[in-house]
C-alpha cells in the first residue's frame, strides 16, 4: 500500500509528509505532529473530542483520511491562542469552569470556534443543537452552553471595539 | 478504529472515477463523506483493498433547478442543502430534514448520494427521497441511466447500483404551490437515527387531499413507500377517521426488526404514530 505525500498546512505551519492511505487525521495530528490536544473518545464517530477546523469546517478527524487533507487548512486547539492570548473561546471556557477533566475540551472548543462564525449570536436552543455533536461526561453541559454566551458576548464586543 | 490497508484513488472526473471502478474491481468502493464507509472500515466490517475519493470531482457538486426540477449533485452535503435557499424555496422538505440526520461535523460531510447509495434502512434521505418522488441518476461505463427512487431500495445495503456505477445526482420534483410536508423522526437523542420515521409529502384541493405521498424509515429491511395509506387519504377530506386508517395502513405494511431501540411491537406502534403526526404537520403546510 504506498505511501502518498501530502502537503497540509497546520496552525499555519506547512506540513510535507509521506502517509499511509488508512491513516486517520487524528492519529496523523497526534502521532506524526504531536499535536496531542485533539483526543480520542470513541470509534463510531459520535464523541467529537478529535474534532478540528478543515478550510473552514468542523471535522471529526477521526473519520477523515490525512491523506484526504493534501492541500487543506488545519487549525487545531493548539492554535487558537494567538500569541498567548487566549481566544475568546478559550476564555470563557475557562472563566465560566466549562471544562473538568479537560478530555473533550479541545473538540468543544473547536467546534465553539467554528459554531460562533456560523452563528455570531446564537440562542441556548442553538447552542445546544450547534455543539450536539460533542459529548461531555464531566460538566452536565450547562456551563458549556454559559462558556459559549461569554465568548460569542466577548466576540461581539471585539468586533465593536474594530469597528 | 484501525481501518485495514487499502490504495488510496483522487479521480478529478465522473468518467476517470468509473474507469477506475472498472478496472479495479470488486475490490473497490467509492469513498464520499466517509461517514458510514469509514466507520465500517474501522470495525473491519468492509476491508476494500480500493477507495476511489469522488471528493475532488467538481461535476457532482452543487444545487441548480433544471425546468420544473432541482438537481442535486451526490456529492452535496448535508449542511449544503440546509442552507440551500433554492431547496428552502422548492423543496423545503428536502432543506428542513436534515437538521435531523447526524450532527453538525456528520453534517459537514456527510452527502446526500453517500445516504441514499448505503441503502441503510436507518438512514433518512431514502424514505425522503420517496416521499419526493427523486429521480437518481446513475453513470456507469455505457452511460447515464435514470432510476426512480421507487426502483432503487432493494433491501439491507442493497440498491439498484451496479458495482460499476456512480451516482451522479438527485433530482426532485420542484413543490407546486401550497404543498405541505412533513419528516417526523422519533430518535433516541441527537444524532441517532430513527426508532421510526415517516416523511409525508400532501396537497389538498376544495378540502380533499388531491396528492399524498408517505414512506418510512427503520422500519423495513428499506425504505418504503405506503400505497395503502396513501389510498386511504386520496380524494378524501382529512379527517380524524381517514387519518387513522392511514396510520393502520402504515403499521401494517411495517415490518421492522427488532434491537436496542425497540422490539416489533413497539417500532410498529410507532410507525403509525410518526406517520399520524407527519400528516398533521404536512396538512398544517398547506395552502
Ligand atoms: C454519528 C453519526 C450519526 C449519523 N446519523 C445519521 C442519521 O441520523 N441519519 C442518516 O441518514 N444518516 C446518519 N449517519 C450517516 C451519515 O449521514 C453518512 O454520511 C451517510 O449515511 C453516508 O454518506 P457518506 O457521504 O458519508 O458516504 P460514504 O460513507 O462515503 O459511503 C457510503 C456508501 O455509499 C457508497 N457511495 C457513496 N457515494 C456514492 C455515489 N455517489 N455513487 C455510488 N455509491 C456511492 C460508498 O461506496 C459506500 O458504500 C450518521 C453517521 C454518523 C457517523
Amino acid at each position: 500500500m504506498a505511501k502518498k505525500l501530502i502537503s497540509v498546512k497546520v496552525n499555519g505551519r506547512t506540513q510535507e509528509k509521506a502517509v499511509e492511505p488508512r491513516t486517520l487525521l487524528i492519529h496523523f495530528l497526534r502521532e506524526e505532529l504531536s499535536l496531542t490536544g485533539a483526543h480520542i473518545g470513541c470509534e463510531t464517530s459520535h464523541c467529537g473530542a478529535c474534532t478540528v477546523d478543515i478550510d473552514g469546517q468542523s471535522v471529526k478527524s477521526c473519520t477523515h483520511l490525512a491523506v484526504q487533507c493534501d492541500g487543506s487548512e488545519v487549525l487545531t486547539v493548539e492554535g487558537l491562542a494567538n500569541a498567548g492570548v487566549l481566544h475568546a473561546v478559550q476564555e470563557g471556557f475557562y472563566k465560566e469552569h466549562g471544562l473538568q477533566c479537560g478530555f473533550c475540551t479541545p473538540g468543544m472548543l473547536m467546534r465553539a470556534y467554528r459554531f460562533l462564525q456560523e452563528n455570531p449570536n446564537p440562542s441556548e436552543a442553538e447552542i445546544r443543537a450547534g455543539m450536539a455533536g460533542n459529548l461531555c461526561r464531566c460538566t452536565g453541559y450547562q456551563n458549556i452552553v454559559k462558556a459559549v454566551q461569554y465568548a460569542a458576548a466577548k466576540l461581539q464586543q471585539n468586533e465593536k471595539v474594530a469597528a | 478504529m484501525i481501518p485495514p490497508a487499502f490504495d488510496y484513488h483522487a479521480p478529478r472526473t465522473v468518467d476517470e472515477a468509473i474507469a477506475l471502478l472498472g478496472s479495479l474491481g470488486s475490490d473497490a468502493k467509492l469513498l464520499a463523506g466517509g461517514h458510514s464507509l469509514l466507520p465500517m472500515m474501522k470495525l473491519r466490517f468492509a476491508q476494500p483493498a480500493h477507495l476511489i475519493d469522488i471528493n475532488r470531482i467538481p461535476e457532482l457538486r452543487g444545487i441548480r433547478e433544471e425546468g420544473n426540477e432541482v438537481v442535486i449533485g451526490a456529492m452535496t452535503v448535508e449542511n449544503e442543502l440546509i442552507a440551500s435557499p433554492l431547496l428552502q424555496a422548492k423543496v423545503p422538505l428536502l432543506a428542513d430534514a436534515p437538521k435531523q440526520i447526524a450532527d453538525p461535523q456528520v453534517r459537514n460531510r456527510g452527502t446526500i448520494g453517500g445516504d441514499i447509495a448505503h441503502g441503510d434502512p436507518g438512514n433518512d434521505h431514502p424514505a425522503i427521497s420517496l416521499a419526493l418522488d427523486a429521480t437518481f441518476d446513475l453513470q456507469g461505463p455505457q452511460g447515464k441511466r435514470s432510476v426512480k427512487a421507487a426502483d432503487f431500495f432493494l433491501g439491507t445495503y442493497t440498491t439498484a447500483l451496479a458495482e460499476d456505477e456512480i451516482m451522479v445526482a438527485i433530482r426532485v420534483p420542484a413543490f407546486a404551490p401550497g404543498t405541505g410536508w412533513a419528516y417526523e423522526k422519533l430518535k433516541r437523542k441527537t444524532g441517532d437515527w430513527a426508532t421510526a420515521g415517516a416523511a409525508v409529502v400532501l396537497r389538498l384541493s376544495g378540502g380533499s387531499v388531491s396528492h399524498v405521498r408517505i414512506a418510512l424509515t427503520n422500519l423495513a429491511p428499506m425504505a418504503i413507500r405506503v400505497p395503502a395509506a396513501e389510498a386511504a387519504l386520496l380524494g378524501q377530506p382529512l379527517s380524524a377517521a381517514s387519518i387513522a386508517a392511514a396510520a393502520q395502513a402504515a403499521q401494517t405494511a411495517a415490518d421492522p426488526a427488532e434491537d436496542l431501540r425497540g422490539d416489533i411491537a413497539y417500532k410498529t406502534a410507532m410507525a403509525g404514530q410518526m406517520v399520524k403526526r407527519a400528516i398533521q404537520a404536512a396538512a398544517a403546510r398547506c395552502s
